[in-house]
């Protein structure tokens, strides 16, 4: 009878002291783990405020608006209009290659391609999206500026057409996989109904499919919009760094993210020309944030439950 | 064939014309060439759509067969194995190998620890509510801050703050915390799919809750979880963006000996490299030696990926 007690308590102890430390222990490390995303939100925040406050101290908001941006210089001028001008240019340009090429792409491997073709295709498309940007940067700069200047003799050899059209390609894939995902989510029964009525696969696919997935096909313009904004090393290497407030994409344009990369890697030092870098930082921020909230948004509020 | 339609149709019409009605709904004439209006439109409809694909193949091969050739004569032995130089010919990347590597190793178990613990967390242990929903559109949009952002978040907190300047250590806490979105969607995705029934049967075998999480729930969500992990580092090896904000500098000709060492990596390398290419031609050449280098590291690592995702993904 003792006997078997001491035994119970062996193994209740065992237990005990086995698992109650970790059991109490573990769960909680992996919150401190999981809380790490959050200061990680909370420092790219506070970091950009702060800094954008002393910038603000030094420079009256009215002088953002202005379309003169020099920052080095006797008389500095931080008008960023030039670089919200570039960035939307850029990406502008990028979304005109991406949006037609990746939808109609994303609709032959949905509606019309056979499997093995999709099994092909497929992974060739992941290829295209894990290339490094500054690899398009450098095939932005050494292929395909020098490929246009051919078309168009008066193309300056930095531009936003070059690296807008690459940036462009290089959204593609994020494109078509998210179209095809959304498109590929429409269930059998509608295509085939609308088959059964005598449509052909286009008409279905224009009429039955796309209209059935356009929340998850606008969010992914969306996310690509986003995308581009972001995008650095292309436009730094391709675009340039001209500040000019212009609409001529033939010329040298400067966006957001080209400001944030030349004046850290040249020596900013302490100054306003520094705390700059934290207030396109914050515009920059707020842009793709809104943006990918936008597309969430989307495809929450518009999708349609089958 | 159209012309037989045609004859059978008249007379039809004809034969129905007589009393005087028309008795037939649809003239077949007109629905012919419409249905062959809508064929044709079709099968247009269908080759545009694939020259879109084709598009994005042959720019594919045109972006390896470009840099493929600009490398050629220079992509060899003593490119790999010599240091940095300012003469071209002489000029290696060894030190740039030895920079990445380096950064990996700080990565790598950074990301993995803080991923892994973060995809745990929020599958098994965090109660479905709020502050779980919080976390989850807090990671998602992480992943859409641009890289350049987190460039800022290091050069404040790490460089400056922490004092790290433009440390190996600095570069690679700013990329761990850029990557870190990739393994935790990864590694949730991996535990969301073990399956109900293996947790149930150790809780019905006296496991714990840890012991569980141990033992069954992450060896059958491994192999989810390295493929995420190796896509994470294959995005950080290639990234660009934060290290040139964090103020590496452009020619670093020493070898990196320590964590704390001031380093460059592959990618910026290509692009101080591009960035010179006016000056000096020659360094376009190198630039594509490099980039046949970067390409071929992430070709290795994305061939692992897909290896362990084929051979070890178990389905329930």
């Amino acid at each position: 009878m003792s006997e078997s007690n001491h035994v119970r308590d062996i193994i209740r102890n065992n237990i005990k002291h086995r698992n109650n430390r970790l059991e109490i222990i573990m769960p909680k490390l992996f919150l401190i783990a999981g809380s790490i995303s959050i200061f990680t939100t909370i420092g790219i925040v506070l970091t950009l405020l702060i800094d954008a406050y002393h910038f603000f101290e030094q420079v009256p908001i009215r002088e953002i608006f202005s379309t003169k941006l020099a920052p080095l210089g006797v008389n500095p001028s931080f008008g960023i209009l030039p670089l919200i001008n570039g960035t939307i240019i850029t990406s502008l340009i990028a979304m005109i290659v991406a949006v037609p090429v990746g939808l109609t792409a994303a609709m032959y491997l949905s509606e019309f391609s056979s499997e093995n073709t999709r099994k092909i295709i497929k992974p060739i498309m992941e290829v295209l999206a894990g290339i490094p940007t500054i690899v398009y940067g450098f095939f932005a700069y050494s292929f395909v500026t020098p490929l246009l200047m051919k078309l168009i003799p008066t193309l300056e050899p930095k531009n936003a057409l070059s690296p807008g059209i690459v940036m462009g390609i290089m959204i593609i894939p994020l494109v078509t996989s998210l179209s095809e995902d959304a498109m590929s989510s429409v269930p059998n029964d509608m295509r085939e109904g609308a088959l059964a009525l005598g449509s052909t696969r286009l008409e279905v696919t224009l009429k039955v499919v796309i209209p059935a997935a356009i929340s998850g096909i606008m969010a992914s313009f969306v996310l690509a919009i986003s995308r581009a904004i972001g995008e650095t090393m292309i436009v730094t290497i391709a675009s340039g760094s001209s500040k000019n407030f212009t609409l001529d994409i033939t010329q040298s344009m400067q966006t957001m993210t080209a400001y944030i990369v030349e004046f850290t890697s040249g020596d900013a030092g302490i100054g306003t020309g520094y705390y700059s870098l934290y207030a396109v930082g914050l515009v920059l921020f707020i842009f793709t944030l809104m943006m990918n909230l936008l597309s969430r948004y989307i495809s929450r509020k518009y999708r349609e439950e089958y | 064939m159209n012309h037989h339609n045609n004859s059978e149709n008249n007379e039809k019409n004809i034969e129905l014309d007589n009393e005087g009605k028309l008795k037939t709904f649809f003239n077949k004439d007109i629905t012919t060439k419409r249905m062959n209006h809508r064929i044709l439109l079709d099968k247009v409809g269908k080759k545009l759509f694939s020259v879109s694909i084709l598009f994005a193949l042959l720019i594919l091969v045109i972006l390896f067969y470009r840099i493929g050739v600009q490398s050629i004569g220079w992509l060899d032995l003593q490119f790999l194995t010599s240091n940095l130089s300012i003469f071209p010919e002489k000029a290696g990347i060894f030190g740039v190998l030895i920079g990445s590597f380096l950064l990996m190793v700080v990565v790598i178990p950074v990301t993995l620890l803080l991923g892994i613990s973060t995809a745990i967390y929020l599958e098994e242990y965090a109660k479905k509510g709020r502050f779980q929903a919080f976390v989850d559109i807090n990671i998602s949009n992480l992943a859409g801050v641009p890289s350049v952002i987190f460039g800022l978040l290091g050069l404040t907190v790490f460089g400056r703050l922490l004092n790290l300047g433009s440390s190996i250590l600095a570069g690679g806490l700013t990329l761990s915390l850029l990557v870190l979105p990739i393994i935790v969607a990864a590694g949730q995705e991996a535990i969301r799919a073990v399956p109900g029934f293996l947790r149930d049967g150790a809780y019905a075998m006296g496991a714990t809750k840890w012991t569980t999480v141990r033992t069954v729930v992450l060896p059958s969500a491994l192999p989810g979880i390295l493929t995420g992990s190796i896509l994470a580092v294959s995005r950080a090896i290639g990234e660009t963006a934060p290290l040139v904000v964090l103020g590496i500098p452009a020619l670093i000709l020493r070898v990196p000996n320590s964590l704390m060492s001031d380093f460059t990596a592959l990618p910026i390398q290509i692009y101080y490299w591009t960035l010179d290419t006016v000056l000096t031609p020659e360094y376009a050449n190198m630039a594509a030696a490099t980039i046949v280098v970067l390409l071929v590291l992430l070709f290795l690592l994305n061939s692992v990926a897909i290896v362990i995702r084929n051979k070890y993904q178990r389905r329930y």
